[in-house]
């Protein structure tokens, strides 16, 4: 008996194929990650039917190549997980057949993951996490503060009540003629210019965790488009500024409002836009002054993507729980943690 | 030769293991409820009734389409999937040839076809020739209009089949009268025990580069080509 953990992951959400090989929950042996972001800035953002058709055309090569370069078997493995929810209903699909296919063929329990779970966990490959922790999730489709009381037990404390972060960066980004994703090049505009706007901050200084970015999106076209119609060209720079303060400043500032009611020891930064500088930066500088003793963990930027090494750090939680899932695992697209 | 068969190209799912050319165990289930909870289901049952374990396999077939874009995948990824990791012989197989299959005992010409919606179909042509089933002209996507008034020109006998015929009937009639024939019920569901048939003798194909024959780009990438050209266009899938 080897006393290698082996999880075979599986990740097709969104945009990106991903399978890994993931040891003992900490180590990541492989992670092969097809990301279909050419295909789709085709057409501004993704397309569910392209994506779904493009995790079909990859997913066995994705099994191959993690195998191989983790150099294991499928004799080796301990047991295959897999993300079936939130995200397209199409695309998780792919990822839920194809998992659920190779544990029935090689008699290996299967373990279904939340993909906001794996965001979290990812912080995992970082340092051990300790609980209980706080997480910011903020990706293009996710906006959550979510406290983690214990290993795998998640519950939403904060969250958008319509676009989520990642989301109004690609619509302004638009705006700004930035082709999708649009959050890294708002985020090196950002840092060319300042704050001269002023737009709103929703939701900022109320009593509860949630996030509105509607407003603050809404507000930024009707400033481009009124200097358009008056014939005025606005400095890209400082709109990219202005609105960037204006949703890591709410972001920040609902962190520590979180921080405040729930003492914890350590923060986590999860999801695509964790990437963002001006949020880290700007996330730094708040708790050094404000909670100095607590420990922010930011996984680097090939982990804050979708990619299949969070599932698999996360599907060593739940294995050690044994929760499993057996061939009628179906995709849960609007799968979300339990509110608190 | 141990075969399994899959197609969940339509609304009905169809499962079958084939030792030899014999039928050891078939399932259609016909009830709306997602291929993807119960296809795996099915397939563990049925082997287990054939005394069969997956590896014990030594070919998978698959419909490969056109149909139904998500059901398509659930089969097809299935099928490559379990021939990859096994490592036994995969072969696609046109859906409508799986449904054409279904038209026993007739000399007609047999049009399969499913609802593509917005008065069109996925439809293709198929006779029996010597016991073999023959396909006349390709699969593919077209107006009902445009199908019906190509098999007039025809003027030869021709029987219709699969699941979605029955919602066509009325305009089918109209256009063709008396050219027109129709199975009954039982007949115009998918049975996985002629699609392991088809895909017996059928070359293997590899299962990574495996898709379904959608038949039919997306909207999007319809819209997008208008404009723009395919050629010299970055990869669209990048491994990073
Ligand atoms: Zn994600």
């Amino acid at each position: 008996m080897s006393e290698r953990e082996l999880i075979l992951a599986f990740e097709s959400s969104c945009d990106e194929t991903s399978v890994a090989v993931v040891e003992n929950g900490v180590t990541i042996l492989s992670n092969i990650i097809a990301t279909q972001i050419n295909s789709h800035k085709r057409f501004g953002g993704v397309v569910p039917e392209v994506a779904s058709r493009h995790h079909v055309e990859q997913i066995t090569d994705c099994i191959n190549l993690a195998l191989a370069e983790a150099k294991v078997t499928y004799a080796d493995l301990t047991a295959v997980a897999v993300t079936y929810g939130p995200g397209l209903v199409g695309s998780l699909l792919i990822g839920v057949t194809a998992a659920k296919t190779v544990a029935y063929a090689h008699h290996l329990p299967l373990i279904p993951v939340n993909h906001m779970a794996g965001h979290i966990y990812a912080a995992r490959f970082v340092k051990p996490l300790v609980y209980p922790l706080l997480a910011l999730m903020v990706s293009g489709g996710h906006t959550e503060l979510v406290m983690v009381t214990a290993p795998g037990e998640f519950a939403i404390i904060g969250e958008t009540r319509d676009d989520a972060a990642g989301e109004a960066y690609d619509k302004i980004g638009r705006v700004l003629g930035i082709t999708y994703p649009a959050g890294k090049e708002v985020d090196r505009l950002a840092h060319l210019g300042h704050d001269t706007f002023h737009f709103p901050r929703a939701m900022d200084g109320e009593a509860n965790l949630d996030f509105s970015f509607s407003g603050l999106k809404s507000a930024f076209i009707n400033t481009v488009h009124h200097a358009d119609q008056l014939g005025e060209t606005l400095d890209r720079n400082d709109l990219a500024a202005s609105f960037q303060a204006a949703v890591v400043d709410v972001l920040v500032d609902k962190t520590m409002q979180a921080l405040r009611e729930h003492p914890v020891s350590q923060l986590v930064i999860a999801g695509g836009v964790a990437a963002n500088q001006g949020l880290r930066e700007a996330m730094t500088a708040a708790l050094a002054t404000q909670f100095p003793e607590v420990d922010v963990v930011i996984p680097p930027v090939r982990l804050t993507g979708d990619n299949a090494a969070m599932i698999g750090a996360a599907a060593h939680i739940e294995l050690a729980k044994q929760h499993f899932a057996d061939e009628t695992l179906n995709a849960v697209p609007n799968l979300n943690f339990a509110r608190a | 030769m141990k075969i399994l068969a899959l197609d969940t190209s339509n609304q009905a799912m169809s499962v079958a293991v084939m030792v030899d050319g014999q039928v050891l165990a078939e399932m259609t289930l016909n009830r709306k409820k997602t291929h993807s909870e119960q296809l795996l289901p099915t397939i563990d049952h049925l082997l287990q009734l054939s005394a069969l374990t997956p590896e014990a396999l030594d070919r998978v077939v698959v419909a490969d389409g056109p149909g139904s874009y998500t059901g398509l995948r659930i089969a097809v990824t299935t099928a490559k999937t379990l021939a990859d990791t096994l490592q036994l012989e995969l072969v696609g197989i046109s859906s409508l040839a799986t449904l054409a299959a279904g038209a026993l005992r007739t000399k007609d010409l047999i049009v399969p076809l499913m609802d593509a919606r917005r008065q069109n179909v996925f439809a293709g042509m198929y006779q029996w020739l010597d016991g073999a089933l023959i396909n006349v002209a390709a699969d593919r996507h077209v107006a009902l209009d445009q199908l019906l008034a190509e098999l007039a020109l025809l003027k030869q006998p021709v029987t219709f089949i699969g699941g979605d015929v029955a919602k066509f009937r009325d305009a089918i009639k109209a256009r063709l009268g008396a050219q027109a024939h129709f199975v009954d019920a039982v007949s115009a569901l998918p049975q996985a025990g002629r699609l392991a048939l088809l895909g017996q003798h059928a070359a293997p194909v590899p299962p990574a580069t495996f898709v379904p024959r959608y038949l039919r780009l997306t909207e999007a990438e319809t819209n997008w080509l208008k404009t723009h050209d395919d050629k010299g266009h970055a990869p669209y899938v990048e491994k990073v």
